[in-house]
């Protein structure tokens, strides 16, 4: 497959471009991230139809369990009315987790499978076959999710103080004065944080989530270096540990998203 | 040509150890405070655990972030360095 080290890894970490330059699409994101939300979807669905009080199955029991950890803590830190706030938590745990999850398959699995289609049925180089299966190791999906996180702060803050209420918002906060003079010279000031403030949300969400991913992914790759005999011996660690990565930064992620929209209705 | 590539080779490799490694230092003082803290109420208050626990783990996906998105960007410049891209083509070109 690869002639050496540095080729593998640089393998492993190219994209599956639709063409080239910045609007180039990376399809394998794109599709993997697309299916998982249809999975997460489809079986939420489906237990929530077949929801009954007698006798309900395990799956049942699980869905309910993440539904009422989601509930808690949108109830601890959302204290607006919102019907969306606790159903975009649960959205954002669960399809951020399975797009997690997608880095504890095995590195040459699912690669090698899209080389082997790729080679018999399309008879292309399987040198030229890439396929990175985490979404969230792809700056492009984190920024995804971050920006509409940020049209969703900046829309809830409009729905709650109005349009011209969350303008004054940013120009006289965090520095209050009644003094008319003061209160000019302060509103480029109070401007320039509350941009800041805003600008910082969505890079620090997005930039958090994919430096974890693409961290662990890319041990995988180095550890998927190593002779097949010394490869349990640092697999295992890491991958346990990386279970638990995976599952803190779904949570961190939605426990901030949850935090950032309650400042964002609050009142000061 | 040699010296000009091993120039950037280990500039970059001095580069993404201190990034990793500063990053590393102050996750680890980060998380050696917040556990501490944690200790120290748990033994308070152990009824206050479930709750406090639920906050340490949010604060440690806090505090992770910058570090990681050190690591990150160090993971960048030893596997597919910019700087080495940049100064060969600047090279081909002035050839």
């Amino acid at each position: 497959m690869a002639s050496n080290a540095s080729e593998y890894i640089k393998h492993h970490l190219t994209h599956w471009n639709s063409s080239t330059g910045f609007w180039s699409l990376h399809v394998d994101s794109f599709t993997i991230s697309l299916i998982l939300a249809f999975v997460f979807a489809g079986v939420f669905a489906t237990v929530a139809r077949r929801a009954r009080v007698e006798n309900p199955g395990r799956l049942q029991l699980f869905v309910e369990m993440l539904i009422t950890m989601v509930d808690q803590q949108v109830k601890d830190c959302f204290h607006g009315k919102s019907k969306v706030v606790a159903p975009m938590a649960l959205t954002i745990f669960c399809w951020v987790f399975l797009m997690n999850a997608m880095d504890l398959l095995p590195v040459d699995l699912l690669p090698g499978i899209a080389q082997f289609i790729g080679y018999h049925f399309f008879g292309m180089n399987p040198e030229h076959v890439y396929l990175r299966v985490v979404p969230t190791a792809d700056v492009d999906t984190t920024f995804a999710m971050s920006l509409s996180v940020l049209l969703c702060i900046v829309g809830f803050s409009i729905t709650a103080k109005g349009m011209g209420g969350w303008g004054k918002e940013l120009l006289t906060a965090p520095f209050h004065t009644h003094h008319p003079i003061a209160r000019i010279l302060l509103a480029p000031v109070n401007l320039l944080f509350q941009l800041i403030e805003l600008a910082a949300k969505p890079i620090s969400l997005s930039l958090r989530l994919f430096g974890n991913m693409y961290a662990g992914e890319l041990i995988f790759i180095l550890i998927a270096l190593l002779p097949w005999w010394a490869q349990w011996a640092l697999g295992a660690p890491w991958a346990i540990f990386h279970i638990l990565i995976i599952t803190l930064q779904a949570f961190v992620f939605m426990i901030l998203t949850t935090v950032y929209l309650a400042l964002a209705v609050e009142s000061h | 040509m040699e010296a000009f590539v091993s120039q950037i080779q280990s500039m970059t490799a001095i580069a993404a150890a201190l990034i990793i490694g500063l990053g590393a230092l102050g996750a680890a003082i980060g998380f050696g405070l917040l556990g501490g803290k944690f200790l120290e109420s748990s033994a308070r208050q152990p009824e206050m655990i479930p709750v406090l626990q639920v906050k340490l783990f949010i604060i440690a996906g806090l505090l992770d972030a910058i570090a990681m998105i050190g690591v990150g960007i160090g993971m960048l410049f030893i596997f597919n360095n910019p700087f080495l891209s940049a100064a060969l083509e600047a090279l081909k070109t002035a050839h």
